[in-house]
C-alpha cells in the first residue's frame, strides 16, 4: 500500500481501472455467474441431451457413442409415453390452477386486509410448512387419504368416504406441497399494488368484482404467473408424491427415474427428459413477456 | 433402505457378463453364466491370515454395519473393533451400481454385494477369491448358500454368504377367504379383491409373473424367470397388464406396504417377511405364505477387494459378520434370514429363524434369487435371445400405463 | 383500503380455511409422533413418548441435520455471490444478451429437479472422477447452489431497482473508489435483501431431495435423505415424525428472526 507511486496501492489502482472501464467491471461481474450457469449447468444439460442420441451397451452398461434415433422413435411411436405426458401436464395444470385459486384470496387478505403486525405472523404461518420436510408431508397426506384415514374419519359422520389413492390424491398432495411457493409471489405482488389505486377504482364506482377484473388482476397477473412457474415445474418433475399417494398411476418423472435409476439406461432417460424440458422452456418463453420472471 | 436397494438391485448389472465376456467371450461353454460365461481375472486367495492392520474400509447396505448411531442397542461394529483392533469405516451404498463403482476406486477392503453386483465385481477384477479356510465361521453357513452361481465361479469361492429373503404372498385373514395358496390369487382377472391387490413396484416384478406362468403355462417353457425370450416375456407382460386392473396400488417401501395392509386399503399381494412381522407386532390380522409355485428372493455376499489395503481386517470382518451373535443381530435388525446356522440360537426372538425359515432347505429350494436379465439367456439356451433389463424397465412403464 | 363488509368477511374466511388446510396435515404429523402404532394407523389408539426418546438418542439424525446445515450454508454462500454479481450486471449495465440472463438464472429451478439431477450426476461423474473427485458434499453444494442463485438474484435485483444509483454516485463524488462504495454504501443497503434471499435459498436447499439424491456421494446423508432412508427402514418410521414435528416448531425461530431483521416481507 505504501510503496506504490499511485495513491492507494494495487487495490486502489484496480478500483480506478474498474471505474474508468465499465466493460471490465461488467466482465468481472458476469464471468463467474456465466461460467457457472452456462458452462457448468447448460453444459451438463447439453451433455445429457447428447446422450439421448446414443445407446447403452447391454453387456457393459456403458454408453455407446453412436448416433441413433431409436430412443426418440420409441418415445414417439409408443403411445404410452404420450399418455403419460398428457397426464403429467394435466396434473401440473390442475395443481397450478388449484394453487392460484387458493393462494389469491389468502394473499389478498394478507396484503390488504390484515394489520401489519398480523401480516408478519401470517407470512410466518404460511412459510412454516416449508420446513416440515417434503416426504413427511406427503406421508401425512397418505394417512389423510387412506381408506380408514383422517379424511374418511372426518367424512364418515356425514356419510362420505375418503377418496382413496390415485391421481386426485396426487393433485391435492402436490397442490399442498407447493402452495407456499404460489402464495408468496402473489402476496408480494399485491403488496406492491398501491391501495390508492384500489380506492380510486372504488371511488369511481367500480364494484369489488369489477375492481378485481379491471384493476387488480392485470397488475397482479405477472406475480401469479411467477408462482405458477414454481407450481407447474415442481409438479411436472415430481416422481415421489405420486409413488406415495398415486396408487397405481405414474407420471413422466417416474419414467425418467425408472430408466436411469433401475435400468441404468441414461440415453433413454435423457430422451424422455427432453419432454418436460421442452414443455418448461416453451412455458418460460411464453410467460417472459408478462414480466413474470422479475416477480419470482 | 432395502426398498431403494431392491428397487435398484438390478441396476446396471446389465453387465453380468461384462468385462469377462469382453476378455474371453468365446470361452462360453453353455450352462449358467457363472459356470462358464466368463473367465475371471487370474488371482489367488489369501493363504494365511496375519495380524490386523488397525482399520478396515467397508462398502455396505444400510443396516449391515450398525454402530449404534441409529439405535443404541443395535451395535455390532464397536464390539468388533474392541475384539480385533480394526477400526471400521463404513460407506453406505444405495445401489448395486454404486457398490461396483465404489469398489473400482480401490479404496475399500470389503463389500456386501447383492446377487447382481457380485458377478460384475468378480468379472471386473475388483474382488479376489476368498479362502474360506481363513473364515472359521464359514463352516456353519447353511450348505445351500455355499458355492452358488452368485458367489463362486468355476468352483472357486468369491464370498461369504450374509443372509437372504423371499418375496412372499401376504393377505388379510379377515378379508380374504379362503386363504390363498398360489400366486393365482393376485393374477386372477375376476378377483373378488379388485382394487385391493398390491404388487411390487419394480421391473423385476415381471419375474414374479414369469414364475407363475412357468407353473401354469408349461407350454411357454419358462425355466428361469430371469431368462425370458421374447415370447415368454410378452406373455408375462400381458399377464401384468391384465393384473393392473385389479391393483389398488403398487408398493415400493416398508411403510407404504404396512400402512395399506394395516388400513385395509390392500388385502392381498407380495411382501417381505419383515413387513409381515411389523404388522403382526401391531396386531394386524395378516398371514404370509410361500405359494406353491415358489417365489423370487434375494441373497447377499461379503466379498474382499482384490487390492485390499487391509485384507487381514477384511477377513476378520467377514468372519465377524457371520459369527453367530453378529449374524443374529444383523438378521434381526435388517429382517432377513441369517446365513449362519448357529445364529438361530442367539436371536433375541427365539422363533426368529422359524419365522424366516432360516434352516428350511426345501423352502429355499423354491426361491429364485434375483438376477439381472441379459440378452444371453441365463438358463443356458443358445438358440434364442433373451430380453434384457432395459427392455424390462420400458415394459414396466407400459404395464403401469 | 375500502372493501365491502361481505368481501372482508369472505376473505377472512378464505384465510382461515386456507390456514386450516395448511395446518391439518402438520397436526397429523405432530399427533403421529406420539402414535404408538408404528404405521401411524388412524385414529391413534395409544399414545407414547417413546419415539421422542428414541429420536433424541439417534446419532444419525444429528449427523444428517449437520450435513444439511453445511450443504445449505455452502449453497447459500455460493448462490449469494453469484446471484449478486449477476443482479448487478443486469441492473447496472446494458449488454448483448442481458434479457437472457434472467431466463438463464431461472432455468435451474424451473426445469424438473430430476433433469437437473441426472444432468449434474452425469457431468460430475465424467468430468470430476478422472481427477479422483468422488460425489460427496461438495457436489451437493454445487447442485443446490445452481438452483438457489435465482432467489438471491431476484431479491438483489428488486432492491437495486428500487435503490437507484444516486447514493452510489454521491459516494463516488466524495472520493470513494468502487470497492469502498460497495463496502460502505451498496452492501449495507443490500443486506436485508440478501438475508431474505439467503433464507429462502437455505430453505430450498434444506428440503431438497431429488437433486440431492443424484449429486450426493455414498455416505453423504442430508436430512431429507435421512428421512427417506428411515421412512423405508423397518421400525424407524415413527422417529421421522418426531424429527418433522421438531423441525416445524424450530423453524418458527429463523423465519421470525429474518422477518424482524429484513422487515421486507416480500422477499422471504
Amino acid at each position: 500500500m505504501t510503496v506504490s507511486a499511485s495513491p492507494g496501492g494495487p487495490v486502489r489502482r484496480l478500483a480506478g481501472l474498474l471505474h474508468r472501464r465499465p466493460s471490465l467491471r461488467l466482465a468481472g461481474l458476469l464471468t463467474a455467474p456465466l461460467l457457472w450457469l452456462v458452462v457448468a449447468y447448460l453444459g451438463s444439460l447439453g451433455a445429457l441431451f447428447v446422450t439421448a442420441f446414443w445407446t447403452t451397451n447391454e453387456f457393459t452398461g456403458d454408453v455407446v457413442k453412436v448416433f441413433d434415433l431409436g430412443n426418440f422413435q420409441d418415445l414417439v411411436n409408443q403411445s404410452v409415453y404420450r399418455t403419460i405426458t398428457i397426464r403429467s401436464v394435466g396434473v401440473a395444470v390442475a395443481v397450478t390452477v388449484i394453487d392460484s385459486l387458493v393462494a389469491f384470496p389468502m394473499a389478498f387478505y394478507m396484503a390488504k386486509v390484515a394489520s401489519p403486525r398480523a401480516q408478519r405472523w401470517l407470512v410466518i404461518a404460511v412459510l412454516t410448512p416449508l420446513w416440515a420436510g417434503y416426504l413427511v408431508k406427503a406421508y401425512a397426506w397418505r394417512i389423510m387419504f387412506s381408506g380408514s384415514g383422517v379424511l374418511d374419519w372426518f367424512l364418515s359422520p356425514v356419510g362420505g368416504h375418503g377418496p382413496g389413492y390415485g391421481l386426485p390424491a396426487t393433485i391435492v398432495t402436490l397442490a399442498y406441497l407447493w402452495l407456499p411457493y404460489m402464495i408468496l409471489p402473489v402476496y408480494a405482488g399485491l403488496e406492491r399494488l398501491p391501495n390508492s389505486m384500489l380506492d380510486a377504482a372504488g371511488d369511481l364506482g367500480a364494484h369489488s368484482f369489477r375492481t378485481f377484473r379491471t384493476v387488480i388482476w392485470p397488475l397482479v397477473f405477472p406475480a401469479v404467473v411467477a408462482g405458477s412457474i414454481f407450481t407447474f415445474s415442481l409438479s411436472l418433475g415430481d416422481y415421489i408424491a405420486v409413488k406415495i399417494v398415486g396408487g397405481r398411476s405414474q407420471l413422466i418423472g417416474n419414467v425418467v427415474y425408472d430408466n436411469v435409476g433401475t435400468a441404468n439406461n441414461l440415453p433413454f432417460a435423457a430422451a424422455v427428459a427432453t419432454v418436460p424440458v421442452a414443455i418448461m422452456v416453451i412455458y418460460l418463453l411464453a410467460v417472459r413477456r408478462t414480466g413474470a420472471l422479475e416477480n419470482l | 433402505m432395502r426398498s431403494t436397494r431392491l428397487a435398484l438391485v438390478a441396476m446396471a448389472a446389465v453387465s453380468l457378463l461384462a468385462a469377462g465376456c469382453g476378455d474371453n467371450s468365446s470361452s462360453s461353454k453353455g450352462g449358467g453364466v457363472s459356470e462358464a460365461g466368463f473367465t475371471p481375472p487370474k488371482m489367488s486367495a489369501m493363504q494365511t491370515l496375519g495380524t490386523g492392520e488397525g482399520q478396515v474400509n467397508l462398502v455396505a447396505w444400510a443396516g449391515y454395519a450398525e454402530d449404534g448411531s441409529n439405535d443404541k442397542s443395535v451395535d455390532w461394529v464397536h464390539p468388533f473393533e474392541k475384539a480385533t483392533g480394526c477400526k471400521v469405516n463404513t460407506k453406505i451404498a444405495g445401489t448395486s451400481d454404486e457398490m461396483v463403482t465404489l469398489m473400482k476406486t480401490g479404496e475399500y477392503d470389503a463389500v456386501s454385494a447383492s446377487g447382481d453386483a457380485s458377478l460384475r465385481l468378480i468379472a471386473g477384477g475388483s474382488v479376489a477369491p476368498v479362502n474360506t479356510d481363513l473364515v472359521p465361521n464359514y463352516k456353519d453357513v447353511f450348505p445351500d448358500l455355499k458355492m452358488k452361481p452368485w458367489n463362486s465361479v468355476n468352483g472357486v469361492a468369491y464370498g461369504i454368504p450374509h443372509g437372504r429373503g423371499a418375496n412372499l404372498l401376504m393377505w388379510r385373514t379377515d378379508k380374504v377367504k379362503p386363504a390363498p395358496t398360489s400366486w393365482g390369487a393376485v393374477f386372477d382377472p375376476n378377483s373378488p379383491y379388485k382394487g385391493h391387490i398390491t404388487a411390487y413396484d419394480s421391473p423385476i416384478y415381471i419375474a414374479d409373473a414369469a414364475l407363475y406362468l412357468s407353473a401354469t403355462q408349461p407350454a411357454l417353457g419358462i425355466k428361469d424367470p430371469y431368462a425370458l425370450d421374447q415370447k415368454q416375456f410378452d406373455a408375462s407382460v400381458n399377464l401384468l397388464k391384465q393384473q393392473k386392473a385389479n391393483i389398488g396400488e403398487y408398493w415400493s417401501d416398508y411403510l407404504k406396504s404396512q400402512q395399506s395392509f394395516k388400513n385395509g386399503d390392500t388385502v392381498l399381494g407380495t411382501t417381505w417377511q419383515v413387513i409381515a412381522n411389523g404388522l403382526a407386532a401391531d396386531k394386524a390380522p395378516v398371514q404370509t405364505i410361500l405359494p406353491s409355485e415358489g417365489s423370487t428372493g434375494w441373497s447377499d455376499t461379503w466379498m474382499v477387494a482384490a487390492k485390499a489395503k487391509h485384507p487381514n481386517c477384511a477377513y476378520k470382518w467377514m468372519d465377524w459378520i457371520i459369527s453367530p451373535k453378529a449374524n443374529a443381530q444383523v438378521a434381526e435388525w435388517f429382517g432377513e434370514a441369517p446365513s449362519n446356522s448357529k445364529a438361530c440360537a442367539l436371536t433375541s426372538d427365539k422363533k426368529f429363524c422359524d419365522t424366516y425359515h432360516a434352516a428350511d432347505e426345501p423352502y429355499w429350494a423354491k426361491v429364485h434369487y434375483w438376477n439381472t436379465p441379459i440378452s444371453q439367456c441365463l438358463d443356458g439356451r443358445k438358440n434364442v435371445q433373451c430380453v434384457d433389463y432395459a427392455k424390462w424397465t420400458q415394459a414396466w412403464t407400459q404395464i403401469k400405463g | 383500503m375500502t372493501l365491502s363488509r361481505g368481501t372482508r368477511v369472505a376473505l377472512r374466511v378464505a384465510m382461515i380455511v386456507g390456514l386450516a388446510v395448511i395446518y391439518v396435515p402438520l397436526f397429523v404429523v405432530l399427533i403421529n409422533s406420539f402414535n404408538a402404532d408404528k404405521t401411524f394407523a388412524w385414529p391413534p389408539t395409544h399414545l407414547t413418548g417413546e419415539w421422542w426418546t428414541r429420536a433424541w438418542q439417534n446419532g444419525g439424525v444429528r449427523g444428517a441435520l449437520w450435513t444439511s446445515v453445511k450443504a445449505g450454508i455452502g449453497a447459500t454462500v455460493v448462490a449469494s455471490v453469484l446471484g449478486t454479481m449477476a443482479a448487478f450486471a443486469v441492473q447496472r449495465y446494458r449488454f448483448f444478451g442481458r434479457e437472457t440472463v434472467s431466463l438463464l438464472v431461472i432455468l435451474p429451478i424451473a426445469l424438473p429437479g430430476i433433469v437437473t439431477g441426472i444432468a449434474l450426476n452425469n457431468a460430475f461423474r465424467t468430468v470430476l472422477s478422472p481427477f479422483g473427485i468422488q460425489l460427496g458434499l461438495f457436489t451437493v453444494v454445487v447442485g443446490h447452489a445452481t438452483f438457489c442463485i435465482v432467489t438471491i438474484y431476484n431479491n438483489v435485483l428488486a432492491r437495486l431497482r428500487r435503490m437507484g444509483t444516486n447514493v452510489e454516485e454521491a459516494s463516488a463524488d466524495l472520493g470513494a473508489d468502487t470497492f469502498q462504495t460497495f463496502r460502505y454504501v451498496t452492501f449495507p443497503l443490500l443486506r436485508s435483501a440478501l438475508l431474505a434471499g439467503g433464507l429462502l435459498s437455505f430453505a430450498l436447499s434444506f428440503d431438497e431431495i431429488i437433486v440431492t439424491t443424484f449429486t450426493s456421494g455414498a455416505g453423504v446423508e442430508t436430512l431429507p435423505i435421512w428421512i427417506f432412508n428411515n421412512l423405508f427402514r423397518p421400525n424407524q418410521a415413527p422417529i421421522v415424525n418426531v424429527v418433522a414435528a421438531a423441525l416445524i416448531v424450530a423453524s418458527v425461530v429463523p423465519v421470525y428472526l429474518a422477518q424482524r431483521i429484513s422487515g421486507d416481507t416480500r422477499a422471504i
